[in-house]
């Protein structure tokens, strides 16, 4: 067979879209104006700025005054929850989060214990879901933040957010959700799920890196986590990027327009993969919920081999993959999402994630599985340990 | 690959001596899946040189290349050179690994000198260089039953 390169890790990032790249090029050269300054170029990109707004403002139902736009995914999510449990410690130093959240909200969350609040973190069933009378029983009178991610980022389970989002509303709570893996691949609609802030990033929707948002309701008054200038409100400071935030909301139009194909097409697909490996390969598990998960997501534990072993032979075909193991991280500590689900230790090392985009073809996914069926079967004829042996 | 010289890939994706010796006159293991990675070896061994050596490895491709060299090592050497082969021959024969990966070149060290043990006690022989050697010693349970020494394979 040829070598092909095959991408398949969109949950870590895309490709930027040509139309998005198109719709960026002006703004480095032409108009390059700064968006505060008063004269024409300089309103030009005022203007630029606007109209990205309400394009990711339209992708996720909010009013264009209520998206903010930062520096990534990863800065929405400090700002949401510092801020809001700072502004909120008043009332209350506790604060609710899971054990499954990427480390953008796991480490705020560290980091507000250190600065002596209380900190939850729901566990997930083998779903790698939470359970709603779990957070029902966590929350106390000194609650005020809540904190559960829209999607995530290693199985791809959807959290029931909406019903979160009521539970949160009912007892005075704030809710904050990291949706940056959902969007694009779910729909969303900020005011029909009820929710206090939402994190979201252009680099996850086939936008550029470096640009982020976070949705804040109308009238939640969050403190400003940068300071400085007047920009984004008066409530992030800093001259905005331009160029990535005229590409974010490029990319969320094109999002918004394709959504129900996109997520029809990159299903398809993915369950085509899981239908392929699961006849072809034996010994293998599937993780989490496939009812509600992102379309694109397969995350899969090869029993008997180690992931990064698995990881590389894929990538000297040209694959690329991502592994939830210790290997794919300088922690010594296995996938905490799988952990939480109660994967055992030893299956953490051999799962894969494995993430499918819009410019995955089959033949993408054939070339995948016939370099995945060789490599399984080399490791396994390495390995010490087999099921005919067992795990010893 | 960026991440490994060339050397280390071809004993990753071309390892040599994979299997299991029957009737081994020495056998060790080293490792465990939970920790992330796990070496079997058997010996054979004949007037006190170790004539043929077989692994079988779970784990990472340094852990994998590791073994290969390892095993390349020991082949042909008496029971005591073998005992002075270290996991520092193991990455130099393997041009180096990236830093965090050095533990997995600790893996075959350990798992050859467990292999000798077994060796030594069926056959009442004792070796200077495995004089303090405990196979068991260092399998404590600071972490998920993983010693801090041996962490298994991590990446940067």
């Amino acid at each position: 067979m040829d070598k092909r390169k095959v991408y398949l890790d969109y949950s870590a990032t895309t490709p930027v879209k040509e139309e998005v790249l198109q719709a960026m090029l002006p703004y480095f050269t032409e108009s390059y104006g700064n968006p505060s300054s008063l004269y024409s170029i300089g309103q030009d990109s005022k203007q630029a700025l606007e109209t990205a707004r309400e394009q990711v403002a339209a992708l996720i139902g909010a009013s264009p005054r209520e998206v903010f736009f930062t520096s990534s995914g990863t800065e929405a999510d400090n700002w949401a929850v510092i801020g809001a449990a700072e502004s909120m410690a008043k009332k209350g130093g506790h604060v609710i989060t899971t054990a499954v959240e990427h480390h953008a909200l796991l480490h705020t969350a560290e980091y507000l214990e250190k600065r002596g609040f209380e900190v939850t973190y729901l566990g997930v069933g083998q779903d790698g879901l939470i359970r709603l009378e779990e957070l029902e029983s966590a929350i106390k009178a000194e609650t005020t933040v809540i904190s559960v991610m829209f999607a995530n980022n290693e199985v791809g389970t959807i959290q029931p957010v909406e019903e979160i989002a009521e539970i949160a509303k009912k007892r005075g709570i704030l809710f904050h959700t990291d949706a940056v893996q959902a969007l694009g691949n779910v729909p969303i609609d900020v005011k029909k799920l009820g929710l206090d802030m939402m994190s979201v990033s252009a680099h996850k929707i086939y936008g550029p890196k470096g640009v982020g948002a976070l949705y804040v309701r109308k009238g939640l008054a969050l403190p400003s986590f940068m300071h400085g200038g007047g920009q984004e409100g008066n409530r992030r400071a800093g001259t905005e990027n331009l160029t990535g935030i005229v590409g974010f909301g490029k990319a969320a139009e094109i999002a918004k327009a394709g959504l129900q194909g996109h997520i029809a097409r990159v299903s398809e697909l993915r369950d085509y993969f899981v239908k392929e490996v699961s006849a072809r390969i034996p010994d293998i598990r599937i993780n989490g919920s496939m009812e509600r998960r992102l379309p694109g997501n397969a995350n899969i534990t090869f029993e008997y081999i180690e992931g990064e072993a698995l990881l590389l032979l894929l990538d000297l075909d040209g694959i690329a993959v991502s592994t939830g193991s210790a290997c794919s991280s300088a922690s010594l500590t296995p996938s905490h999402v799988l952990s939480a689900m109660g994967v055992p230790v030893e299956m953490i090392h051999g799962s894969l994630r494995f993430t499918v985009g819009d410019f995955t073809t089959k033949e993408d996914l054939d070339y995948t599985v016939g370099s995945l069926v060789r490599s399984v079967e080399k490791l396994r004829s390495i390995s010490s340990v087999s099921k005919e042996k067992g795990w010893q | 690959m960026a991440m490994y010289n060339d050397k280390v890939i071809d004993h990753f994706t071309n390892p040599h001596n994979v299997g299991e010796l029957l009737n081994p006159d020495g056998e060790g293991t080293y490792g465990s899946p939970v920790c992330g990675d796990m070496m079997k070896i058997s010996i054979k061994v004949e007037n006190d040189v170790i004539t043929d050596a077989r692994f079988k490895t779970f784990g990472c491709g340094s852990a994998i290349a590791s073994s290969s060299v390892a095993t390349d090592l020991i082949i042909g050497k008496t029971v005591e050179e073998a005992l002075k082969v270290t996991n520092r021959d193991v990455l130099d024969e393997l041009g180096g690994l990236p830093a965090i990966k050095i533990h997995c070149s600790v893996l075959a060290d350990h798992a050859i000198r467990s292999a000798i043990y077994d060796y030594a006690k069926k056959t009442g022989k004792t070796y200077v260089g495995l004089e303090g050697f405990d196979p068991g010693a260092d399998e404590g349970d600071t972490h998920h039953g993983c010693d801090m020494e041996h962490k298994g394979c991590e990446k940067e």
